[in-house]
This record gives structure tokens, C-alpha cells and sequence, in this order.
């Protein structure tokens, strides 16, 4: 229903509006409150620690959630139901994590407890994520939350603490970049790839100082996880914040989760949210467009997840470029990596296949690589880790059988957490393994120092992990490859 | 929170785009509990060999630039991961400010709210500063806050943008969790007028 109006907003604009506590001045920046705070054990000690210095208090623990996720192993719980933490630094944190969840009176799902996970995953599965809302943690995916048409953005330690300590923060009105995406995702094409095809347009700064809104029949047609896929990615772009106009496939999602609204609340809840997506006529600082229908499987080649191209595409060469900047960035990329200019990826042998993070753990993901491995099994040598986004995923993920389809094809099927994304757990690559990553950052030594990361989407991850090599997921037989 | 306004400084070059803050700081530092060591572990895998030894080749390990505290970076400094310990890490190597021609938004807010000043130049002052820095190295630059200039050996003065909230708080040495603290009021103004969405305690 297209509705003329005399001022026509965007998405962005609406929630933002909604959330002034202080207008921006000129001499200072606006005052937005926070409906959701997420924290979690790595970006939050020194916040709390501050609270404690100042004798502050937590102003709304009933708006703050923590989860354990970063620092935590994703071992197989052993015969006590325990997954034991090695690490003894790790343990401090995360005992200092519950310490502080604790006196401030956050609830908080600790390691092996039935709602644990990753923060981007637990979200929206509790039906705490909601349309319109302002959503912020200690963590830059935090853009994921976007995908329902709230304002999610990162913060930094100290934002934490005024976060908890106030339930506002400072924040600078930001430009708006519509990224539109039209046509149909061709079969073995994911939402992964349209993110990934975005960013290799747009480059890693291309989005500095906007919050994206994605658009589009392709946007439109993705499912929810899809969407969160490709809102996750809106950093590394370089925009803060990436956010999707809520539908019914939004409203049909959040219905009857935990914490979404009920009854007549949940009548007026979503009469409201009809009112947020942009009106016609509403205008953008700036504008990006990839076509749906031209979009093959994408993998990264190089350091960063700019460094992007279909799977079919050669490696670039440096001494084609014209930039000296961008010859010498490109000769370092390639050098680490240990790739040759003009060479094919596929092919390539790999060392390790990481189906995870909060990218790509969801159930969708894992029904994805699970329909790639059923009855075939992953090449001698190739370490394959499936990890489950969080304990929910996992139970479901086991109720539908796919754990037996990842054991029987000799992968490890692991805990919930953020695993070899960041690799601060244990688990990680070693220096020159190559791995096939569905998670969100190939810089040098994320997943291991050393670590060689290609970026791509569950299907060509699964895909090659049973050939060992870089494989085009379109290669390999599935019943249906959507 | 200290007062800044102006200081020199001897510059350091790393003349690289788009260092992200996992080159800055590796994850596997992030199991801190505070900020103590960040400094020694800033750039650590750039900075040491497999075996643990000074790579001679890396900046921060040279001699000659011991005691700077002035980076002059490539575009899209910090880019990546949202994580403080960024900033912290470069000021525990004793770093006051970045140069560079633009910075990611999440680590240049993160670096104003700690006093690590970020100073954005165009692409020919910046190449400038590089080359001093790499020829010249007993040279110091001037950096002040309240006029926003950064003023060269040459006794050029080139100006750069900040955000004027946070050049006042930087400058009065004004703590911005108190400033959102006074606003109490407003905000129980806001939790009046709009009904909250969710409580994460009702179940």
C-alpha cells in the first residue's frame, strides 16, 4: 500500500525520531535511548568496572541481556554435561562476567545453559529483537539486529558503560545509503553472496558514516536469516548500521517467540511496525545497486572483505592496478594469502572448513550445508567444524537429524559460540592452513595467526569441504538448490 | 579525565590502507580483564616473528623512532572490529594521535572518548608527513586542539576537522558519562511518553 505523504521519511529516520532523548545541536551530538543492550564477557569488564568506580548502578537491567560467547569453547560437553574452559584467562573473564551479570542484577545465559549463544543469535531467537527498536553491544555485528528494521549498531567499551549506567548514548545522526538489490538469486546463490558481492563493489570504507537500508525483490524475498546475514556484513562495508524494512516475514518470525509482544500488544505491536518502512519519496544521501540475477557464488581472495570476487574469477594482479597504494595492499594480500595474481581459486586445496558465526549458524544455514553433505563425506585432511549459533539451534538442528549428517560426513558437530570466527577459544587455524570460513573476516591472523581465510557462504564452504579444494557449490548435486 | 590541548610530537609512519583493529590488537589479547599490557601486545603480530623475535623491519621496533608519538596511518584506520582495546593499545605504546586521511567511524569514536586524537588530512599532507617521517627523524610536529591545527616543521599550519562536543570535552577534560548523567530527568521524561518494548527479566 503505497501511502502519499506531505513528509516522506525513511526507515532510518522513523526509529531514530523515535528514540531522541536530546536533539543533536550544533555543539552536541543527540541523546538516543537504548530499548535492547546486549553485553557479553569481552567488551564488558572494564564498563563494569567503571560503574563500580563511580558507585553507579545499572539503570535497566530489564533492557540488558548477557550471553557468554567469544571466549568460550565449543567442546563436546563431556559426562557431566560440563564443557570445560581451559583457558585460565578466559575463565577469569567469563567468572568476572558472571560475577558482574550478577550484582547488577543482568540476566545472563551462561556457558551450557539451554538459551546460550552467540549475542547476534540469541536476539532475535528470544524474540527480543523487534522492529523499531534501538539495539547496541560491545560488538561490531551488532548491525545483524538491523534485519528486523531496528537501529543496531556496535559500540566501543566506553559506550558500555554509559549505556548501562544510563540507558542512553551520544550519537551523531548519521547519512542513509540505499542499497538496492533487485531480481532472483539463482540456484546455489545465497543472501551470503549478496553481501559479499556489495562489499566487493563498495569496498571496506565504502560505507563510512552512512546506515545502509537494504532493498529490493531480492532483499524482499529473503528469509529472515538471510536478511540477518547480509545485515551482519553492513561493517564491513564500512557503515555502522544496516537495516531492513520489516513485512510480514518479519512479523510471522518474531510471533510467538519468548519476549514478543501478545495479545492486543501484539495487534497494536505490529499496526505500528506497518508504519515504519520508508515512505514514498523519501531520499537518501547516497545509493548503491547490484543486480540479483548476475550474481554467481562469491569467495574472497585476499585480507579484508573487500577483497571479493565471483568463484569463478581469477585472483587480481597487482601490476594491473593502477593506484600505487592499491598495487602495494594487493601485493600484501596476496602474499599472505600465498596466491599468485591471475590464478583461479577453485582448486585450491584447504586445510579446514568453518561453518559457523554469527554470519551463517543459523538453523537455515546449517539446513543448507547439511542438504551439501548428506551422504557424501568431507576429503581426508580437511578438518570440517560445524558450529551451531546457539544451545536452541543446536536442540533444533538435532531434532531435524542434520548432527547426524555432519558426523556421519566427518565433521565435528561442536558447541555453541563464536568460535573460529575470532578464534580466541582454541579454535582456530594454524599458521598457513587455509580454511574456507562462512563467518565475516578474512583480515591476517583472525582465525589464527598465520591463518589463511577465504569468506563464503555455507554452501560453497560445505561444498568444499567434501572435495578438499575450493569448490563452485553449483558443481556439486542438490535435490533443490535454494 | 586530563585536559588536552597542545602537544608535539615525532611522527611515525605506516604508510598501509585499511589497518583493522585485529592488526591493532589481536583477539587473542581481548581475555583482559583491564587495560594494563595492551601497549606491549599493539601491532603484536606485525611486530613479532613466529619465535617471538623483533621483526627489525616493523616500525615500532626500530630505534629511531622510540618515543614518538604520532602515527601517520593510510585511509580507513581501524577499520573492523569495535573493540576499545584498540585505542587503549596505542596509547599503551605511548601514541597520542593518528594522522591519517579518514579513519572507520566505530575506532575514531572510540579513540576520542579515550584522548587518542584522530586527525584527518588530505592525501597529499598525509604523503607529506610520510616522507618526513622516514627522512627526517628528529622532526616534531605541532598538533593543537582548540585552533584544530597541526602545524609543520615549515611552519605551515593545516587545519582538521573534530566534532566540536568532542573537542569541548577533550579540551575541559570533561567526562561524558557524567554529562549523560545529568540528564536523568529527560530520560525519565522519555520512559513516560514511551511504552518499553521489551523486559528481558519477565521471563
Amino acid at each position: 500500500m503505497i501511502r502519499t505523504v506531505s513528509n516522506p521519511r525513511t526507515l532510518f529516520e522513523k526509529v531514530w525520531n523515535q528514540h531522541i532523548v536530546k536533539p543533536q545541536t550544533d555543539s552536541t551530538p543527540a541523546v538516543l535511548y537504548i530499548d535492547l543492550h546486549l553485553v557479553h564477557e569481552v567488551t564488558s569488564p572494564q564498563a563494569f568496572t567503571e560503574l563500580r568506580t563511580r558507585g553507579l548502578k545499572v539503570r535497566r537491567p530489564d533492557q540488558t541481556l548477557g550471553t557468554m560467547d567469544h571466549s568460550t569453547p565449543t567442546t563436546p560437553r563431556n559426562e557431566f554435561g560440563i564443557i570445560p574452559v581451559l583457558d585460565a584467562q578466559a575463565n577469569k573473564q567469563l567468572d568476572q562476567f558472571t560475577q558482574n551479570c550478577k550484582d547488577f542484577g543482568i540476566p545472563m545465559y551462561s556457558l551450557g545453559t539451554e538459551n546460550q549463544g552467540i549475542v547476534h543469535v540469541i536476539g532475535p531467537e528470544q524474540g527480543l529483537t523487534q522492529p523499531g527498536m534501538t539495539i547496541v553491544c560491545g560488538d561490531s555485528h551488532t548491525s545483524t539486529h538491523g534485519a528486523f528494521g531496528a537501529l543496531a549498531f556496535g559500540i566501543g567499551t566506553s559506550e558500555v558503560a554509559h549505556v548501562l549506567a544510563t540507558q542512553t548514548l551520544l550519537q551523531y545522526r548519521p547519512k542513509t545509503m540505499a542499497v538496492r538489490v533487485d531480481g532472483t538469486l539463482a540456484p546455489g546463490v545465497t543472501a551470503k553472496d549478496i553481501i559479499l558481492g556489495i562489499i566487493a563493489k563498495i569496498g571496506v570504507g565504502g560505507g563510512t558514516g552512512y546506515v545502509f537500508e537494504y532493498m529490493g525483490s531480492a532483499i524482499r524475498s529473503l528469509s529472515m536469516e538471510g536478511r540477518m546475514t547480509i545485515c551482519n556484513m553492513s561493517i564491513e562495508g564500512g557503515a555502522r548500521a544496516g537495516m531492513v524494512a520489516p513485512d510480514d516475514t518479519t512479523f510471522e518470525y518474531v510471533a510467538g517467540r519468548p519476549y514478543a509482544p501478545q495479545g492486543a500488544d501484539w495487534d497494536r505491536s505490529v499496526a505500528a511496525w506497518r508504519q515504519l518502512p520508508s515512505d514514498e519519496g523519501a531520499t537518501f544521501d547516497n545509493e548503491v545497486t547490484l543486480n540479483a540475477d548476475e550474481l554467481v557464488p562469491m569467495i574472497t581472495y585476499g585480507t579484508n572483505p573487500g577483497m571479493g570476487m565471483p568463484i569463478t574469477a581469477r585472483v587480481p594482479d597487482p601490476m594491473a592496478t593502477g593506484d600505487y597504494n592499491e598495487r602495494m595492499a594487493l601485493d600484501k594480500a596476496l602474499t599472505y594469502m600465498g596466491l599468485q595474481p591471475n590464478q583461479s581459486l577453485l582448486g585450491k586445496k584447504i586445510d579446514v572448513v568453518f561453518i559457523g558465526s554469527c554470519t551463517n549458524s543459523r538453523i537455515g544455514d546449517l539446513r543448507l550445508a547439511a542438504k551439501m553433505l548428506d551422504g557424501r563425506k568431507v576429503a581426508d585432511g580437511v578438518r570440517v567444524m560445524v558450529v551451531p549459533g546457539s544451545q536452541q539451534v543446536k536442540r533444533q538442528a538435532e531434532e531435524e537429524g542434520l548432527d547426524k549428517v555432519f558426523k556421519q560426513a566427518g565433521a565435528e558437530w561442536r558447541e555453541a559460540g563464536c568460535s573460529m570466527c575470532i578464534a580466541m577459544n582454541g579454535d582456530q587455524l594454524a599458521p598457513g592452513q587455509y580454511a574456507v570460513s562462512t563467518s565475516n573476516r578474512n583480515f591476517e591472523g583472525r582465525q589464527g595467526k598465520g591463518g589463511r581465510t577465504f569468506l563464503a557462504s555455507p554452501l560453497t564452504a560445505a561444498a568444499s569441504a567434501i572435495n578438499g579444494y575450493v569448490t563452485d557449490p553449483r558443481e556439486m548435486y542438490m535435490p533443490e538448490m535454494a | 579525565m586530563e585536559k588536552i590541548n597542545t602537544f608535539s610530537g615525532r611522527l611515525m609512519p605506516l604508510p598501509i590502507n585499511d589497518i583493522d583493529t585485529d592488526q591493532i590488537i589481536p583477539a587473542r589479547f581481548l581475555k583482559t580483564t583491564d587495560k594494563t599490557d595492551l601497549g606491549k601486545q599493539a601491532f603484536f603480530d606485525w611486530r613479532y616473528d613466529a619465535d617471538g623475535n623483533p621483526k627489525a623491519d616493523f616500525v615500532l621496533n626500530q630505534p629511531e623512532y622510540q618515543g614518538a608519538t604520532i602515527l601517520v596511518a593510510g585511509h580507513n584506520f581501524g577499520c573492523g572490529s569495535s573493540r576499545e582495546h584498540a585505542p587503549w593499545a596505542l596509547m599503551g605504546a605511548g601514541l597520542r594521535a593518528v594522522i591519517s586521511t579518514d579513519f572507520a567511524d566505530i575506532f575514531r569514536n572510540n579513540a576520542l572518548k579515550n584522548g587518542l586524537i584522530p586527525v584527518i588530512v588530505d592525501e597529499e599532507t598525509k604523503q607529506q608527513l610520510i616522507s618526513l617521517a622516514q627522512e627526517d627523524l628528529s622532526v616534531e610536529i605541532t598538533i593543537n586542539l582548540a585552533d584544530q591545527t597541526v602545524q609543520l616543521p615549515d611552519g605551515r599550519k593545516v587545519t582538521f576537522p573534530i566534532d566540536s562536543f568532542s573537542k569541548y570535552c577533550l579540551l575541559n577534560g570533561v567526562d561524558q558519562l557524567g554529562f549523560l548523567l545529568s540528564l536523568e530527568s529527560e530520560v525519565v521524561d522519555y520512559e513516560s511518553n514511551n511504552q518499553q518494548r521489551i523486559a528481558t527479566t519477565a521471563l
